[in-house]
């Protein structure tokens, strides 16, 4: 026995202690419950993870028969192996770091105990997603995360497009939820359990006339449940409405932890995805679909945090395209540098608003890089690992999910590179609109306290070098290496991408505003063609821009994002508001109409039950 | 003379049953629903004491004896209900009953 | 065998519990005239008394399993659970009517008289072997619920709640009694097992076409009781209407019993002709889901929401039932416990929250209650998340349980119809849920009262009933399993 069930225990310890009593108790109490109860959480890992080396096989341990009914017998089991190490790492290192910084962040909300009581909650069910050793705990992780979400999102109730949000997050959640469990029903009836252990070897050996069926129906739903979970196609409509909650928790939960539950749970799949071919392909196209369509609504916004979460979106899009095609260990390492630089943006996103006390808008920035330089150079950091420049961590990572895209189909890696670009474009632009220029607001910002800029240092660090942590091999012995070999001009091309998209931010966000000399002679050949306003105003306008940006407002944003998943969310809430009031009129109040209600149900009855003999 | 079979206490009985049925939905007093109710229940007493007498088994009169004894218990509770009713609202009609719906 | 004047001493004991609620029954009936208004609490206390004796008393009467009273009765796993559910549901009822009573009226304790003789018919009805002791349990437990629903004479909707539960219920009842006149006359006993018998001995078999008409209006009465579609019509109003603790008892106790004895009779009895009636529950399970969820989306008084809750819930059980296993009912069984637990806490929030003559019953009156009594808003929320089925609570493993069994019996598009529903179910529970803790306290939340002691004693218990049964289900689910199996 390793006690890993401290693990998750002392979050929760936080969350009760800070719940009961952390109403009475001042914020540095709270502070020090939140925060240590995650440290120790995080200090405790890495004393287990020490002393199991290698994690050859899974190390379980099982707590109690938590359900013995007939065939079925699940336990409450808790497991670690290579890759619930790897994101206990991230889920209990990126959340400390984010814990730190509320403590910051949150300083002058109300509500402070209870934030971080929901804090580390969520903490607490994201430890028992991954540690679980069966699909009904994994699920019990599953369903709390997303319990906290909702109670975060809303954190901020007084605004009511906050409650909006949660409301719509947990709905959009159930309908993922509802795939889950259909899916572990599936698994119950044909294997006659829930343990991982016992579930992947009878998959292996089922012969493949059966995998056909059954298999590729699990696999599918559990899929639906990682859309909703990781706000995939069509299914991801709830996370940009979910900035309304503080962004913390933003960076925390909708970036780094939770919404890679999905890509973590079909990893840990894997064994059932890989007997069901086509699953895999459908997998592998919704995700590079939603990596394209998210990144190109990615471009139009002007929300600073909704930027960044369509690019979560968008990056989820490129973890679930990497599980897709087979690389598992790619996916699960962009998921550890995706945790590192989106936090990064994010908690960097809440500094620069924490300075410009609350403005989110990018229009309304401007100049900020002398203001608040620290906060600067950590989102130039991040910035910089999205958009897959190397040596640093997002250029590993994305570049193993291509070169997997590649050997699987070439179109997928030549989208996948459009979208390499685009999505340097949006975080430089983000940047550059930010950080550049003259100041357009009338704010006077100010740098954010050390308990913030500490965990951006961390975490820039990481985002910087966390590339040369080897995740793929070390995950190879749970996921077999595909036969991709790296091939230096497909490499070449997705940094060219890379760096196309930086350049194009920096020609119409800071060269054309200023059209300064310094611009001009780093720009060199390039500057007479961009000295020419009217001319280069009028190619972007007319060719990218309108096009572009017109035409993604127009059809990606307002017509599918807001016209038809909106819309058809609001149309099936509709359907059953109006389903709800014809199954109303039945209910007049009139006892004789009652009355009749029970006699022309018991005619029925009788002529199914008596008179036909039944059905069927 | 054909002698009296199940068949034709089935037949009594079943209209009875379609006399109380047609009662409760049609009229609009609550004292005469609940005699349509009472003219149900004695369709059921028919059918038990008829197929008591079939079988030779005691079973269905003393069967029938207890419908008797709840019908008398409910009709107790029924007029309690109902006066509890009419002092508060002076009607016995059932359909000026419907201050709850939907 | 001579026959004795006196039964044997087992099967006294094996009706210790019937016999225990009914003495402390009438002693609280007694007691009544003799004490003043001030001190007619202590009326409650005999009657929590005499339940917790009687909960004792299953125990007793656990040990001595099998039939009495010439196959009347009969004590096995089945009985024992029912009666012990129906019992801390009474329980809980009681808890939670004392400062209501007191605050609705003071005068009168007959109150608790009417509910230990309600649990007196539903323990019956837990441990009937025979169509008649069947019939006389669900009615000593109607007529008192009838009664219970009007008891607060003066007030408009408890009024309207009595007389409609008992018009269309004694009109739901008379059919079920033909039913059972018409199977009598088909087998020529009313004893389930003998039925079974005779039903599925094909030279004695009887008519097709009676049996089928008398397993038909059998189903019109139990359906009815159950508030299953399509005779839950009287559910909303009558819950509506009822006083809160009395909604809460209900929908809990009486609902539990009536699908203890569906289950019975159509588990043994009818079993032989199981594939004419599957289709029935089938699609009344459907229907009832639906109607329950769709109709609970705009409901705004939270009596009625969770009237329709509570008919939604029926559905899920009726999905259980037509699953018509042994994995079923013991799913059906978990599922009443855990249902039990939950719809009586919430119950419990409404009763402590309406207030004298129950004013705050509306949804958006709940505005801010998370700010004011966090306690309180906290344990309604573990009802609520219960309810929608999050896991490490009993209506989780209750659901997941019932769509186990259901798809085990190939029922591949109820469990779909079936999870979906409770994904829309989600809705209106939530919205519960975002009005106290999203919305800023309003008058009702601003002038709550602490909450009383029994009625506290109430939440609490049936968090921890519910949070038990959602973290460690094997308690109950094992109890259960081993009593799915019926006499047959």
């Amino acid at each position: 026995m390793r006690h890993l069930w401290l693990i998750p225990a002392l979050p929760f310890a936080g969350f009760l202690l800070n719940g009961i009593f952390g109403r009475r108790a001042s914020k540095a109490v709270v502070n020090a419950i939140a925060v240590g109860s995650v440290a120790l959480s995080f200090l405790w890992v890495v004393k287990t993870l020490l002393s199991l080396g290698g994690m050859e096989t899974p190390h379980a341990e099982r707590y109690f028969t938590w359900i013995e009914s007939g065939i079925l017998n699940v336990g409450f089991e808790l497991a670690v192996d290579r890759l619930t190490a790897v994101m206990l790492l991230v889920v209990t290192g990126v959340g400390l770091l984010i814990h730190i910084y509320s403590t910051g962040y949150m300083a002058h909300e109300g509500g402070y105990y209870r934030f971080f009581a929901y804090m580390n909650l969520f903490m607490f069910f994201m430890l028992i997603l991954v540690m679980a050793n069966n699909y009904l705990l994994m699920f019990v992780g599953w369903e709390g995360v997303g319990l906290c979400s909702y109670l975060l999102i809303g954190f901020f109730f007084l605004r009511r497009s906050a409650s909006t949000a949660a409301n719509k997050a947990f709905i959009v959640n159930r309908i993922g939820d509802f795939g889950f469990a259909l899916a572990m029903f599936l698994m119950v009836v044909q294997f006659g359990t829930l343990d991982f252990a016992g579930i992947y070897p009878a998959a292996a050996e089922m012969p493949a006339e059966q995998t056909a069926g059954i298999l590729t129906a699990i696999a599918l739903l559990l899929f639906v449940g990682a859309t909703g979970k990781s706000a995939q196609l069509p299914l991801y409509v709830w996370l940009p409405d979910a900035m309304e909650g503080p962004t913390p928790v933003s960076a925390l939960i909708h970036a780094a932890t939770m919404v890679t539950a999905g890509v973590y749970m079909v990893a840990r799949s894997s064994a059932l995805f890989l007997q069901a071919p086509l699953a895999m392909d459908v997998v592998a196209i919704v995700g590079l679909l939603t990596a394209v369509m998210a990144a190109t609504i990615g471009l139009t916004q002007f929300d600073i945090k909704k930027v960044f979460a369509y690019s979560t979106v968008s990056q989820l899009g490129y973890m679930v395209l990497a599980v897709g095609v087979g690389a598992f260990g790619a996916g699960i390492f962009h998921l550890m540098t995706h945790a590192f630089f989106k936090a990064l943006l994010f908690l960097g996103a809440g500094s620069v608003i924490h300075a410009l006390s609350g403005e989110q808008d990018l229009r309304a920035m401007g100049g900020l890089r002398k203001k608040i330089p620290l906060t600067f150079a950590t989102l130039l950091c991040a910035a910089v690992a999205i958009a897959g420049v190397p040596p640093f961590s997002g250029f590993f990572s994305k570049d193993e999910i291509l070169l997997a895209a590649h050997h699987h189909a070439p179109w997928m890696y030549w989208v996948g590179v459009i979208t390499a670009a685009m999505t340097a474009f949006y975080v430089f632009r983000a940047i550059f609109m930010a950080f550049f220029g003259d100041s357009r607001g009338h704010h006077h910002p100010h740098e954010s306290p050390p308990s913030m800029i500490l965990p951006l240092a961390v975490l820039a660090l990481l985002s910087l070098a966390g590339g040369f942590i080897p995740v793929p091999r070390f995950l190879e012995p749970l996921f077999p290496a595909e036969g991709a070999h790296h091939d230096f001009a497909l490499v070449a091309v997705s940094v060219g991408a890379g760096l196309l998209g930086i350049g194009l931010a920096w020609l119409f966000y800071v060269s054309k505003p200023g059209l300064a000399d310094s611009a001009a002679a780093r720009l060199g050949a390039l500057y007479r063609l961009v000295y020419n306003k009217y001319f280069v105003d009028e190619i972007y306008d007319a060719t990218v821009v309108r096009p572009l940006i017109g035409g993604s407002r127009a059809v990606l944003w307002r017509g599918v994002d807001a016209g038809v998943i909106d819309g058809a969310v609001n149309g099936i809430a509709q359907r059953s508001r109006d389903l709800g009031i014809l199954l109303r009129m039945f209910q007049s109040g009139n006892i004789r109409s009652y009355a009749a209600w029970v006699l022309l149900g018991s005619v029925f009855v009788l002529a199914v039950l008596g008179v036909m003999g039944g059905l069927r | 003379m054909h002698p009296v079979t199940n068949v034709h206490y089935m037949v009594l009985s079943v209209a009875l049953l379609l006399v109380g049925t047609i009662g409760v939905l049609t009229r609009r007093n609550i004292v005469i629903i609940l005699m349509s109710i009472e003219l149900i229940l004695n369709a059921v007493n028919i059918n038990l004491v008829a197929f008591s007498h079939h079988f030779g088994d005691v079973h269905g009169q003393v069967f029938a004896i207890f419908v008797i004894a709840v019908a008398a218990a409910e009709t107790t509770v029924a007029l309690g209900i109902l006066i509890a009713l009419f002092r508060n609202k002076e009607t016995v009609l059932a359909d000026e009953v419907d201050l709850l719906k939907w | 065998m001579p026959a004795s004047l006196f039964p044997p001493y087992e099967d006294l004991l094996r009706i210790l519990p019937e016999i225990v609620l009914t003495i402390a029954g009438t002693l609280v009936m007694v007691l009544e005239p003799a004490l003043r208004p001030e001190r007619k609490r202590l009326l409650g206390g005999i009657a929590i008394a005499g339940l917790l004796v009687a909960l004792w008393g299953t125990a007793v009467a656990n040990l001595f399993r099998g039939p009495a009273f010439h196959q009347m009765v009969v004590v096995d796993g089945f009985a024992t659970f029912f009666r012990a559910l129906v019992i801390v549901v009474g329980i809980l009822a009681v808890l939670c009517s004392i400062h209501y009573l007191q605050r609705e009226r003071p005068d009168s304790g007959e109150y608790y008289a009417l509910v230990l003789f309600s649990v007196v018919g539903q323990s019956v009805m837990a441990a009937a072997n025979e169509l008649i002791m069947i019939f006389i349990g669900l009615e000593i437990s109607s007529i008192a619920t009838y009664v219970l629903a009007g008891y607060l004479r003066d007030d408009r909707r408890n009024n309207e709640s009595a007389i409609k539960y008992f018009l269309l219920g004694s009109f739901a009842t008379a059919f079920l009694l033909y039913g059972i006149a018409w199977i009598y006359g088909a087998a020529g006993t009313t004893n389930l097992v003998e039925i079974r018998r005779v039903l599925s001995t094909p030279e004695l078999a009887p008519p097709r076409f009676l049996v089928g008409v008398s397993a038909a209006l059998m189903f019109v009465g139990f359906a009815f009781k159950v508030s299953a579609a399509p005779f839950q019509v009287w559910a909303p109003d009558v819950y509506q209407g009822a006083p809160a603790p009395v909604t809460a008892f209900m929908s809990a106790g009486p609902k539990a019993a009536a699908f203890a004895i569906f289950l019975r009779v159509y588990m043994t009895a009818f079993e032989p002709i199981s594939n004419r009636w599957e289709p029935v529950v089938w699609l009344s399970a459907l229907a009832t889901m639906f109607v329950g969820n769709f109709a609970a989306l705009l409901q705004n008084n939270i009596k009625r929401l969770l009237a329709y809750s509570s008919i939604a819930h029926a559905g899920y059980v009726m999905v259980a039932v037509s699953a018509h296993s042994e994995i079923g009912t013991a799913a059906a069984m978990f599922y009443l416990a855990a249902y039990a637990f939950m719809n009586v806490g919430a119950f419990a929030v409404v009763t402590h929250f309406a207030r004298q003559g129950e004013k705050y019953v509306d949804v958006d009156d709940l505005a801010g209650l998370g700010h004011r009594q966090p306690v309180t808003a906290a344990l309604f929320s573990i009802f609520l998340l219960s309810l929608i089925g999050i896991p490490l609570t009993g209506g989780f493993f209750g659901k997941f349980y019932i769509f186990k069994a259901a798809l085990e019996a190939k029922l591949y598009w109820l469990t779909v119809i079936g999870l979906l529903n409770s994904a829309v179910a989600a809705y209106y529970y939530l919205r519960i849920l975002v009005v106290m803790y999203f919305h800023e306290p309003g008058e009702a939340a601003q002038t709550v009262s602490p909450v009383a002691p029994g009625v506290k004693i109430a939440l609490w218990a049936s968090a921890a009933g519910t949070l038990l049964l959602g973290i460690f289900p094997s308690v109950i689910l094992d109890f259960a399993d081993r009593s799915a199996a019926l006499m047959k």
